[in-house]
Protein backbone atom coordinates (compact mmCIF):
# COMPACT_ATOMS: atom_id res chain seq x y z
CA UNK A 1 0.00 0.00 0.00
CA UNK A 2 1.56 3.02 -1.22
CA UNK A 3 1.62 6.33 1.33
CA UNK A 4 -1.10 8.97 0.37
CA UNK A 5 -0.02 12.07 -0.09
CA UNK A 6 -2.16 14.39 -1.68
CA UNK A 7 -6.30 15.10 -1.65
CA UNK A 8 -6.47 13.73 -4.93
CA UNK A 9 -4.90 10.18 -4.14
CA UNK A 10 -7.21 10.30 -1.00
CA UNK A 11 -10.49 11.09 -3.64
CA UNK A 12 -8.91 8.02 -5.71
CA UNK A 13 -8.85 5.91 -2.82
CA UNK A 14 -11.52 6.45 -1.18
CA UNK A 15 -13.38 5.50 -5.39
CA UNK A 16 -11.72 2.02 -5.12
CA UNK A 17 -12.74 1.06 -2.07
CA UNK A 18 -16.29 2.55 -2.06
CA UNK A 19 -18.63 0.08 -2.74
CA UNK A 20 -21.07 1.23 -6.15
CA UNK A 21 -24.65 0.93 -6.33
CA UNK A 22 -26.11 -1.67 -8.32
CA UNK A 23 -27.16 0.38 -10.90
CA UNK A 24 -28.52 -2.26 -13.20
CA UNK A 25 -30.56 -3.39 -10.58
CA UNK A 26 -31.58 -0.16 -9.30
CA UNK A 27 -32.65 0.42 -13.43
CA UNK A 28 -34.17 -3.17 -13.99
CA UNK A 29 -36.52 -2.46 -10.82
CA UNK A 30 -36.77 1.37 -11.94
CA UNK A 31 -38.19 0.27 -15.21
CA UNK A 32 -40.59 -2.25 -13.57
CA UNK A 33 -42.09 -0.24 -10.85
CA UNK A 34 -42.15 2.75 -12.54
CA UNK A 35 -43.85 0.81 -15.60
CA UNK A 36 -45.92 -0.51 -13.50
CA UNK A 37 -47.42 2.81 -11.98
CA UNK A 38 -48.16 3.50 -15.44
CA UNK A 39 -50.31 0.29 -16.16
CA UNK A 40 -52.45 1.66 -13.11
CA UNK A 41 -52.59 4.89 -14.47
CA UNK A 42 -54.09 3.61 -17.87
CA UNK A 43 -56.07 1.59 -16.02
CA UNK A 44 -57.53 4.62 -14.11
CA UNK A 45 -57.57 6.77 -17.40
CA UNK A 46 -60.22 4.09 -18.80
CA UNK A 47 -61.93 3.90 -15.72
CA UNK A 48 -62.60 7.56 -16.02
CA UNK A 49 -63.19 7.26 -19.82
CA UNK A 50 -66.04 4.70 -19.16
CA UNK A 51 -67.47 6.85 -16.33
CA UNK A 52 -68.18 8.93 -19.67
CA UNK A 53 -65.73 11.72 -18.85
CA UNK A 54 -64.21 13.59 -22.18
CA UNK A 55 -60.43 12.35 -23.06
CA UNK A 56 -58.77 15.50 -21.37
CA UNK A 57 -61.11 15.60 -18.49
CA UNK A 58 -60.44 12.03 -18.20
CA UNK A 59 -56.30 12.84 -17.80
CA UNK A 60 -57.10 15.52 -15.50
CA UNK A 61 -59.02 12.97 -13.88
CA UNK A 62 -56.26 10.37 -14.12
CA UNK A 63 -53.78 12.56 -12.09
CA UNK A 64 -55.84 13.85 -9.28
CA UNK A 65 -56.36 9.84 -8.53
CA UNK A 66 -52.89 9.18 -8.76
CA UNK A 67 -51.95 12.50 -6.55
CA UNK A 68 -54.41 11.44 -4.12
CA UNK A 69 -53.10 7.67 -3.83
CA UNK A 70 -49.35 8.94 -3.77
CA UNK A 71 -50.54 10.92 -0.80
CA UNK A 72 -51.76 8.89 0.79
CA UNK A 73 -49.35 5.93 0.31
CA UNK A 74 -46.85 8.51 1.96
CA UNK A 75 -49.72 9.35 4.95
CA UNK A 76 -49.58 5.45 5.78
CA UNK A 77 -45.93 5.16 5.80
CA UNK A 78 -45.74 3.20 2.72
CA UNK A 79 -44.61 4.75 -0.10
CA UNK A 80 -40.98 5.25 1.28
CA UNK A 81 -40.94 1.89 1.38
CA UNK A 82 -41.63 2.01 -2.08
CA UNK A 83 -39.05 4.32 -3.13
CA UNK A 84 -36.42 2.50 -1.29
CA UNK A 85 -36.79 -0.41 -3.36
CA UNK A 86 -37.83 1.51 -7.19
CA UNK A 87 -35.62 4.95 -6.41
CA UNK A 88 -36.63 6.71 -9.94
CA UNK A 89 -39.40 4.06 -10.62
CA UNK A 90 -41.30 5.74 -7.91
CA UNK A 91 -40.11 9.61 -7.92
CA UNK A 92 -40.35 10.06 -11.89
CA UNK A 93 -44.20 9.41 -11.89
CA UNK A 94 -46.75 11.84 -10.55
CA UNK A 95 -47.28 10.08 -7.55
CA UNK A 96 -43.71 10.96 -6.54
CA UNK A 97 -44.38 14.43 -7.26
CA UNK A 98 -47.04 13.95 -4.57
CA UNK A 99 -44.67 12.33 -2.46
CA UNK A 100 -42.01 15.28 -2.92
CA UNK A 101 -44.94 17.36 -1.56
CA UNK A 102 -47.14 15.66 1.38
CA UNK A 103 -43.66 14.20 3.01
CA UNK A 104 -42.21 17.25 4.25
CA UNK A 105 -45.84 18.57 5.18
CA UNK A 106 -45.70 16.25 7.57
CA UNK A 107 -42.40 16.65 8.07
CA UNK A 108 -42.43 20.43 9.03
CA UNK A 109 -45.70 20.11 10.36
CA UNK A 110 -44.78 20.63 14.02
CA UNK A 111 -42.99 23.94 13.11
CA UNK A 112 -46.52 25.00 12.96
CA UNK A 113 -48.61 25.90 9.49
CA UNK A 114 -46.73 28.86 8.09
CA UNK A 115 -43.34 28.37 8.63
CA UNK A 116 -43.38 25.11 8.98
CA UNK A 117 -45.93 23.19 6.62
CA UNK A 118 -46.50 26.68 4.33
CA UNK A 119 -42.48 27.29 4.13
CA UNK A 120 -41.57 23.85 3.55
CA UNK A 121 -43.73 22.42 1.99
CA UNK A 122 -42.11 22.52 -1.59
CA UNK A 123 -38.49 22.15 -0.27
CA UNK A 124 -37.78 18.70 -2.43
CA UNK A 125 -40.43 19.29 -5.36
CA UNK A 126 -39.37 23.31 -5.50
CA UNK A 127 -36.97 22.50 -8.01
CA UNK A 128 -38.60 20.42 -9.98
CA UNK A 129 -41.43 23.46 -10.28
CA UNK A 130 -38.85 26.44 -10.51
CA UNK A 131 -36.91 24.67 -13.98
CA UNK A 132 -39.82 22.44 -15.02
CA UNK A 133 -41.90 25.72 -15.23
CA UNK A 134 -39.08 27.74 -16.49
CA UNK A 135 -37.94 24.69 -18.96
CA UNK A 136 -41.93 25.16 -20.57
CA UNK A 137 -41.32 28.48 -20.95
CA UNK A 138 -38.39 28.39 -22.78
CA UNK A 139 -39.55 25.66 -25.09
CA UNK A 140 -42.94 27.42 -25.99
CA UNK A 141 -40.58 31.05 -26.59
CA UNK A 142 -38.54 28.78 -29.32
CA UNK A 143 -41.62 26.87 -30.72
CA UNK A 144 -43.30 30.57 -31.75
CA UNK A 145 -40.24 31.79 -32.52
CA UNK A 146 -39.87 28.82 -35.04
CA UNK A 147 -43.37 28.63 -35.82
CA UNK A 148 -43.93 32.59 -37.35
CA UNK A 149 -43.77 32.32 -40.74
CA UNK A 150 -45.62 29.02 -40.49
CA UNK B 1 4.51 24.77 32.19
CA UNK B 2 2.17 22.10 31.25
CA UNK B 3 3.64 19.37 33.19
CA UNK B 4 1.00 16.63 32.02
CA UNK B 5 0.81 17.14 28.67
CA UNK B 6 2.60 14.67 26.62
CA UNK B 7 4.38 14.64 23.46
CA UNK B 8 2.23 17.03 20.69
CA UNK B 9 -1.42 16.38 21.40
CA UNK B 10 -1.98 14.27 24.40
CA UNK B 11 -2.70 14.86 27.98
CA UNK B 12 -1.61 12.33 30.62
CA UNK B 13 -3.15 12.13 33.68
CA UNK B 14 -1.24 12.34 36.94
CA UNK B 15 -4.44 11.44 39.17
CA UNK B 16 -6.43 9.77 36.12
CA UNK B 17 -10.33 10.17 36.87
CA UNK B 18 -12.67 6.87 37.06
CA UNK B 19 -15.87 6.41 34.79
CA UNK B 20 -18.11 5.62 38.26
CA UNK B 21 -21.17 4.93 36.32
CA UNK B 22 -22.87 4.72 32.72
CA UNK B 23 -26.23 4.92 31.28
CA UNK B 24 -27.27 4.04 27.77
CA UNK B 25 -30.33 4.75 26.36
CA UNK B 26 -31.48 3.37 22.68
CA UNK B 27 -34.25 3.09 19.86
CA UNK B 28 -35.84 0.20 18.85
CA UNK B 29 -33.30 -0.71 15.71
CA UNK B 30 -30.32 -0.22 17.91
CA UNK B 31 -31.94 -2.71 20.80
CA UNK B 32 -32.41 -5.33 18.00
CA UNK B 33 -28.55 -4.78 17.06
CA UNK B 34 -25.93 -7.49 18.51
CA UNK B 35 -25.66 -4.96 21.39
CA UNK B 36 -29.33 -4.79 22.37
CA UNK B 37 -28.70 -6.88 25.78
CA UNK B 38 -26.01 -4.45 26.89
CA UNK B 39 -28.15 -0.80 26.83
CA UNK B 40 -29.96 0.00 29.77
CA UNK B 41 -33.11 1.15 28.26
CA UNK B 42 -34.54 -0.20 24.77
CA UNK B 43 -37.22 2.54 23.85
CA UNK B 44 -40.54 0.70 22.29
CA UNK B 45 -40.51 3.40 19.52
CA UNK B 46 -39.22 6.29 18.09
CA UNK B 47 -41.77 8.64 19.89
CA UNK B 48 -40.86 8.25 23.31
CA UNK B 49 -44.48 9.48 23.91
CA UNK B 50 -43.36 13.00 22.51
CA UNK B 51 -44.83 14.68 19.57
CA UNK B 52 -41.48 15.68 17.89
CA UNK B 53 -38.59 14.03 17.27
CA UNK B 54 -36.61 16.97 18.55
CA UNK B 55 -38.79 16.69 22.46
CA UNK B 56 -38.23 13.12 21.85
CA UNK B 57 -33.88 13.21 21.76
CA UNK B 58 -34.20 16.00 25.04
CA UNK B 59 -36.34 12.99 26.82
CA UNK B 60 -33.83 10.46 25.68
CA UNK B 61 -30.65 12.64 27.02
CA UNK B 62 -32.56 14.05 30.41
CA UNK B 63 -33.61 10.30 30.90
CA UNK B 64 -29.96 8.73 30.51
CA UNK B 65 -28.37 11.68 32.60
CA UNK B 66 -31.04 10.89 35.34
CA UNK B 67 -30.72 7.29 34.99
CA UNK B 68 -26.61 7.59 35.22
CA UNK B 69 -26.76 9.69 38.20
CA UNK B 70 -29.34 7.02 39.67
CA UNK B 71 -26.83 3.97 39.14
CA UNK B 72 -24.86 6.07 42.42
CA UNK B 73 -25.42 7.80 45.61
CA UNK B 74 -24.79 11.30 43.80
CA UNK B 75 -27.37 14.07 43.65
CA UNK B 76 -27.45 17.21 41.18
CA UNK B 77 -25.55 18.92 44.44
CA UNK B 78 -22.90 16.99 43.31
CA UNK B 79 -21.96 17.09 39.97
CA UNK B 80 -19.70 20.11 39.75
CA UNK B 81 -20.18 20.60 36.00
CA UNK B 82 -21.97 18.67 33.10
CA UNK B 83 -20.47 18.36 29.48
CA UNK B 84 -22.92 17.71 26.79
CA UNK B 85 -23.52 18.06 23.26
CA UNK B 86 -25.04 16.53 20.14
CA UNK B 87 -26.03 17.36 16.56
CA UNK B 88 -28.80 19.55 16.48
CA UNK B 89 -28.32 23.14 15.53
CA UNK B 90 -27.33 25.08 18.76
CA UNK B 91 -26.55 21.51 20.86
CA UNK B 92 -30.83 22.27 21.85
CA UNK B 93 -31.21 18.45 22.90
CA UNK B 94 -28.46 18.65 25.63
CA UNK B 95 -30.18 22.28 26.93
CA UNK B 96 -33.32 20.95 26.35
CA UNK B 97 -32.84 17.67 28.02
CA UNK B 98 -31.04 19.61 31.20
CA UNK B 99 -33.01 22.52 31.49
CA UNK B 100 -34.86 21.42 34.34
CA UNK B 101 -31.54 20.63 36.21
CA UNK B 102 -29.49 23.21 37.91
CA UNK B 103 -26.02 21.90 37.47
CA UNK B 104 -23.49 23.87 35.65
CA UNK B 105 -23.53 23.04 32.24
CA UNK B 106 -20.53 23.05 29.36
CA UNK B 107 -22.33 22.74 25.72
CA UNK B 108 -20.07 21.16 23.76
CA UNK B 109 -19.96 20.25 19.72
CA UNK B 110 -17.52 18.12 17.85
CA UNK B 111 -20.06 16.53 16.02
CA UNK B 112 -19.87 12.13 16.51
CA UNK B 113 -16.57 13.23 18.14
CA UNK B 114 -18.19 14.72 21.33
CA UNK B 115 -18.72 12.01 23.58
CA UNK B 116 -15.03 11.50 23.82
CA UNK B 117 -14.64 15.34 23.70
CA UNK B 118 -16.43 15.31 26.86
CA UNK B 119 -14.57 12.85 28.70
CA UNK B 120 -11.28 14.23 27.42
CA UNK B 121 -12.04 17.61 28.93
CA UNK B 122 -13.99 16.47 32.06
CA UNK B 123 -10.90 14.17 33.21
CA UNK B 124 -8.73 17.59 32.28
CA UNK B 125 -11.27 19.32 34.87
CA UNK B 126 -10.91 16.54 37.08
CA UNK B 127 -7.45 15.72 37.16
CA UNK B 128 -6.93 19.68 37.40
CA UNK B 129 -8.12 19.84 40.05
CA UNK B 130 -11.02 21.74 39.24
CA UNK B 131 -13.84 19.22 39.75
CA UNK B 132 -14.60 16.38 41.63
CA UNK B 133 -17.69 14.95 39.99
CA UNK B 134 -18.45 15.27 36.28
CA UNK B 135 -21.43 13.98 33.54
CA UNK B 136 -19.94 13.60 30.43
CA UNK B 137 -23.33 13.05 27.85
CA UNK B 138 -24.05 13.08 23.77
CA UNK B 139 -27.23 12.08 21.93
CA UNK B 140 -28.44 11.52 18.84
CA UNK B 141 -31.83 10.77 16.99
CA UNK B 142 -32.29 8.46 13.15
CA UNK B 143 -35.27 10.96 12.74
CA UNK B 144 -34.11 14.42 13.82
CA UNK B 145 -31.04 14.15 12.25
CA UNK B 146 -32.52 12.78 8.82
CA UNK B 147 -34.89 15.92 9.53
CA UNK B 148 -32.15 18.30 9.85
CA UNK B 149 -29.06 17.06 7.83
CA UNK B 150 -31.09 15.20 4.51
CA UNK B 151 -34.56 14.98 3.85
CA UNK B 152 -38.09 14.09 5.54
CA UNK B 153 -38.56 10.72 6.72
CA UNK B 154 -41.44 10.11 4.30
CA UNK B 155 -39.62 11.01 0.88
CA UNK B 156 -39.44 7.39 -0.93
CA UNK B 157 -35.79 8.11 -1.99
CA UNK B 158 -32.91 5.15 -2.03
CA UNK B 159 -29.52 5.65 -0.01
CA UNK B 160 -26.14 4.65 -1.51
CA UNK B 161 -24.38 1.37 0.23
CA UNK B 162 -21.50 3.82 1.89
CA UNK B 163 -24.25 5.56 3.47
CA UNK B 164 -24.71 5.12 7.41
CA UNK B 165 -27.84 5.01 9.80
CA UNK B 166 -27.77 7.60 12.41
CA UNK B 167 -28.03 5.86 16.36
CA UNK B 168 -31.06 6.62 18.07
CA UNK B 169 -29.84 7.10 22.10
CA UNK B 170 -27.78 8.24 24.55
CA UNK B 171 -25.25 7.57 26.27
CA UNK B 172 -23.79 9.41 30.20
CA UNK B 173 -20.94 8.85 31.76
CA UNK B 174 -19.96 9.80 35.49
CA UNK B 175 -16.78 10.76 36.09
CA UNK B 176 -14.97 10.89 39.27
CA UNK B 177 -11.95 11.79 41.12
CA UNK B 178 -11.42 8.95 42.95
CA UNK B 179 -12.73 5.18 43.84
CA UNK B 180 -12.91 1.84 41.47
CA UNK B 181 -13.75 1.37 38.39
CA UNK B 182 -12.04 1.88 34.76
CA UNK B 183 -9.87 4.85 34.61
CA UNK B 184 -8.88 7.45 31.80
CA UNK B 185 -5.27 7.61 31.84
CA UNK B 186 -4.82 9.61 28.32
CA UNK B 187 -6.40 11.80 26.12
CA UNK B 188 -5.13 12.78 22.74
CA UNK B 189 -7.03 16.02 21.08
CA UNK B 190 -7.21 15.72 17.39
CA UNK B 191 -6.44 18.66 14.77
CA UNK B 192 -9.07 18.85 11.94
CA UNK B 193 -7.92 16.66 9.07
CA UNK B 194 -9.20 17.81 5.36
CA UNK B 195 -8.76 15.24 2.85
CA UNK B 196 -11.27 16.88 0.53
CA UNK B 197 -14.27 14.28 0.84
CA UNK B 198 -17.34 15.62 -0.30
CA UNK B 199 -19.91 13.26 -0.51
CA UNK B 200 -22.00 13.60 2.51
CA UNK B 201 -22.97 9.97 2.04
CA UNK B 202 -19.68 8.57 2.62
CA UNK B 203 -19.08 10.20 6.20
CA UNK B 204 -16.96 7.18 6.79
CA UNK B 205 -14.13 8.20 4.31
CA UNK B 206 -14.45 12.01 5.22
CA UNK B 207 -13.11 11.22 8.87
CA UNK B 208 -11.19 8.23 8.70
CA UNK B 209 -8.18 10.28 7.94
CA UNK B 210 -8.97 12.10 11.15
CA UNK B 211 -8.65 9.16 13.02
CA UNK B 212 -5.46 7.82 11.84
CA UNK B 213 -4.22 10.96 12.37
CA UNK B 214 -5.13 10.77 16.28
CA UNK B 215 -4.13 7.38 16.83
CA UNK B 216 -0.76 8.15 14.97
CA UNK B 217 -0.32 10.99 17.31
CA UNK B 218 -1.47 9.09 20.27
CA UNK B 219 1.10 6.40 19.30
CA UNK B 220 3.83 8.75 18.71
CA UNK B 221 2.95 10.98 21.95
CA UNK B 222 2.97 8.29 24.70
CA UNK B 223 5.37 5.82 22.52
CA UNK B 224 2.83 2.83 22.91
CA UNK B 225 2.17 0.41 20.03
CA UNK B 226 -1.66 -0.66 18.95
CA UNK B 227 -0.27 -4.42 21.02
CA UNK B 228 -0.48 -2.16 24.23
CA UNK B 229 -4.32 -1.80 23.91
CA UNK B 230 -6.67 -5.01 24.25
CA UNK B 231 -8.97 -3.29 21.83
CA UNK B 232 -8.98 0.19 19.87
CA UNK B 233 -12.80 1.53 19.24
CA UNK B 234 -13.33 4.40 16.59
CA UNK B 235 -16.79 5.81 17.04
CA UNK B 236 -18.72 5.97 13.88
CA UNK B 237 -16.31 5.33 11.18
CA UNK B 238 -18.81 2.38 9.54
CA UNK B 239 -17.16 -0.45 7.19
CA UNK B 240 -15.87 1.61 4.59
CA UNK B 241 -13.88 4.01 7.26
CA UNK B 242 -12.66 0.99 9.29
CA UNK B 243 -11.29 -0.67 5.94
CA UNK B 244 -9.36 2.72 5.27
CA UNK B 245 -8.33 3.44 9.09
CA UNK B 246 -6.72 -0.59 8.92
CA UNK B 247 -5.24 0.32 5.29
CA UNK B 248 -3.67 3.50 5.74
CA UNK B 249 -2.61 3.26 9.84
CA UNK B 250 -0.35 0.28 8.02
CA UNK B 251 1.70 2.79 5.87
CA UNK B 252 2.54 4.98 8.92
CA UNK B 253 3.89 1.89 10.69
CA UNK B 254 1.33 0.25 12.76
CA UNK B 255 -0.90 -2.42 12.75
CA UNK B 256 -4.24 -2.67 13.89
CA UNK B 257 -5.14 -6.36 11.95
CA UNK B 258 -5.58 -8.09 15.16
CA UNK B 259 -7.62 -5.69 17.92
CA UNK B 260 -9.64 -3.24 16.08
CA UNK B 261 -13.20 -2.77 15.55
CA UNK B 262 -15.57 0.26 14.96
CA UNK B 263 -18.63 1.07 17.58
CA UNK B 264 -20.85 1.89 13.91
CA UNK B 265 -20.27 -1.81 12.63
CA UNK B 266 -20.79 -3.47 16.22
CA UNK B 267 -24.23 -1.52 16.70
CA UNK B 268 -26.01 -2.84 13.41
CA UNK B 269 -25.99 -6.14 11.97
CA UNK B 270 -25.44 -4.81 8.50
CA UNK B 271 -26.69 -7.75 6.78
CA UNK B 272 -30.04 -7.48 8.61
CA UNK B 273 -30.48 -4.39 9.66
CA UNK B 274 -30.64 -2.84 6.01
CA UNK B 275 -27.44 -0.02 7.90
CA UNK B 276 -25.58 -0.04 4.84
CA UNK B 277 -22.09 1.22 6.09
CA UNK B 278 -23.01 0.78 9.62
CA UNK B 279 -24.13 3.54 12.26
CA UNK B 280 -23.36 6.68 13.14
CA UNK B 281 -24.13 9.45 15.16
CA UNK B 282 -23.22 11.20 18.43
CA UNK B 283 -24.68 7.71 20.07
CA UNK B 284 -23.35 5.35 18.03
CA UNK B 285 -19.78 5.62 20.19
CA UNK B 286 -21.64 6.79 23.38
CA UNK B 287 -24.16 3.79 23.35
CA UNK B 288 -21.83 1.84 22.19
CA UNK B 289 -18.87 2.16 25.52
CA UNK B 290 -22.00 3.17 27.81
CA UNK B 291 -23.74 -0.11 27.16
CA UNK B 292 -20.78 -2.62 25.80
CA UNK B 293 -17.49 -1.57 26.24
CA UNK B 294 -18.23 -0.14 29.65
CA UNK B 295 -19.15 -3.35 30.09
CA UNK B 296 -16.12 -5.59 29.69
CA UNK B 297 -13.90 -2.96 31.28
CA UNK B 298 -15.95 -4.17 34.39
CA UNK B 299 -16.34 -7.30 33.32
CA UNK B 300 -12.26 -7.18 33.02
CA UNK B 301 -12.78 -9.05 29.89
CA UNK B 302 -11.18 -5.93 28.68
CA UNK B 303 -8.42 -3.99 30.34
CA UNK B 304 -7.01 -1.63 28.56
CA UNK B 305 -8.98 -0.14 25.64
CA UNK B 306 -8.26 2.89 23.44
CA UNK B 307 -11.44 4.73 22.58
CA UNK B 308 -11.47 7.35 19.50
CA UNK B 309 -14.44 9.24 18.63
CA UNK B 310 -14.55 10.55 15.31
CA UNK B 311 -16.87 13.60 13.89
CA UNK B 312 -17.40 15.08 10.80
CA UNK B 313 -17.38 19.00 11.20
CA UNK B 314 -19.80 20.53 8.44
CA UNK B 315 -23.38 21.56 7.97
CA UNK B 316 -26.06 21.53 5.48
CA UNK B 317 -25.31 24.94 4.23
CA UNK B 318 -21.44 24.53 4.00
CA UNK B 319 -22.42 20.91 1.94
CA UNK B 320 -24.20 22.98 -0.47
CA UNK B 321 -21.61 25.41 -0.92
CA UNK B 322 -19.59 22.66 -2.18
CA UNK B 323 -17.22 22.93 0.83
CA UNK B 324 -15.16 19.81 1.96
CA UNK B 325 -16.57 17.41 5.41
CA UNK B 326 -14.27 18.61 7.66
CA UNK B 327 -12.82 15.13 9.80
CA UNK B 328 -12.13 15.10 13.61
CA UNK B 329 -10.99 12.60 16.04
CA UNK B 330 -10.09 12.37 20.10
CA UNK B 331 -8.67 9.81 21.80
CA UNK B 332 -8.33 8.74 25.43
CA UNK B 333 -7.29 5.80 26.72
CA UNK B 334 -8.90 3.87 29.50
CA UNK B 335 -7.29 1.20 31.80
CA UNK B 336 -8.41 -0.75 34.74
Amino acid sequence: MQKIETKKDYQNYVDKVSPNSPSMLNFIKAFCVGGFICVIGQGINDFWLLQGLEKTDASGATSITLIFIGIALTAFNIYSKIGKFSGAGSIVPITGFANSIASPAIEFKSEGLILGVGAKLFQVAGPVLVYGISTSILIGFIYYITTLGA
Amino acid sequence: MATKKLGKQTVCFSTPPVISSTYSIVGPKEGEGPLGKYFDLVLEDEFWGEKTWEKTESKIVKECISGCLGQEPVSNEDVDFLLSGDLLNQCVSSSFGIRERSIPYLGLFGACSTFVESLALGSMLIDGEMADTIIGSTSSHFCSAEKQFRFPLELGTQRPPTSQWTVTGAGAALLKAGGNGPKITHATIGKIVDMGIKDANNMGAAMAPAAIDTLYQHFQDTGRTPEYYDYIFTGDLGKIGKKIVKELIKTQGYNLDSNYEDCGCLIFDGETQDTHSGGSGCACCATTFCGYIYNQLKSQKLKKVLLCATGALMSPTTAQQQESILGIAHTISIEI
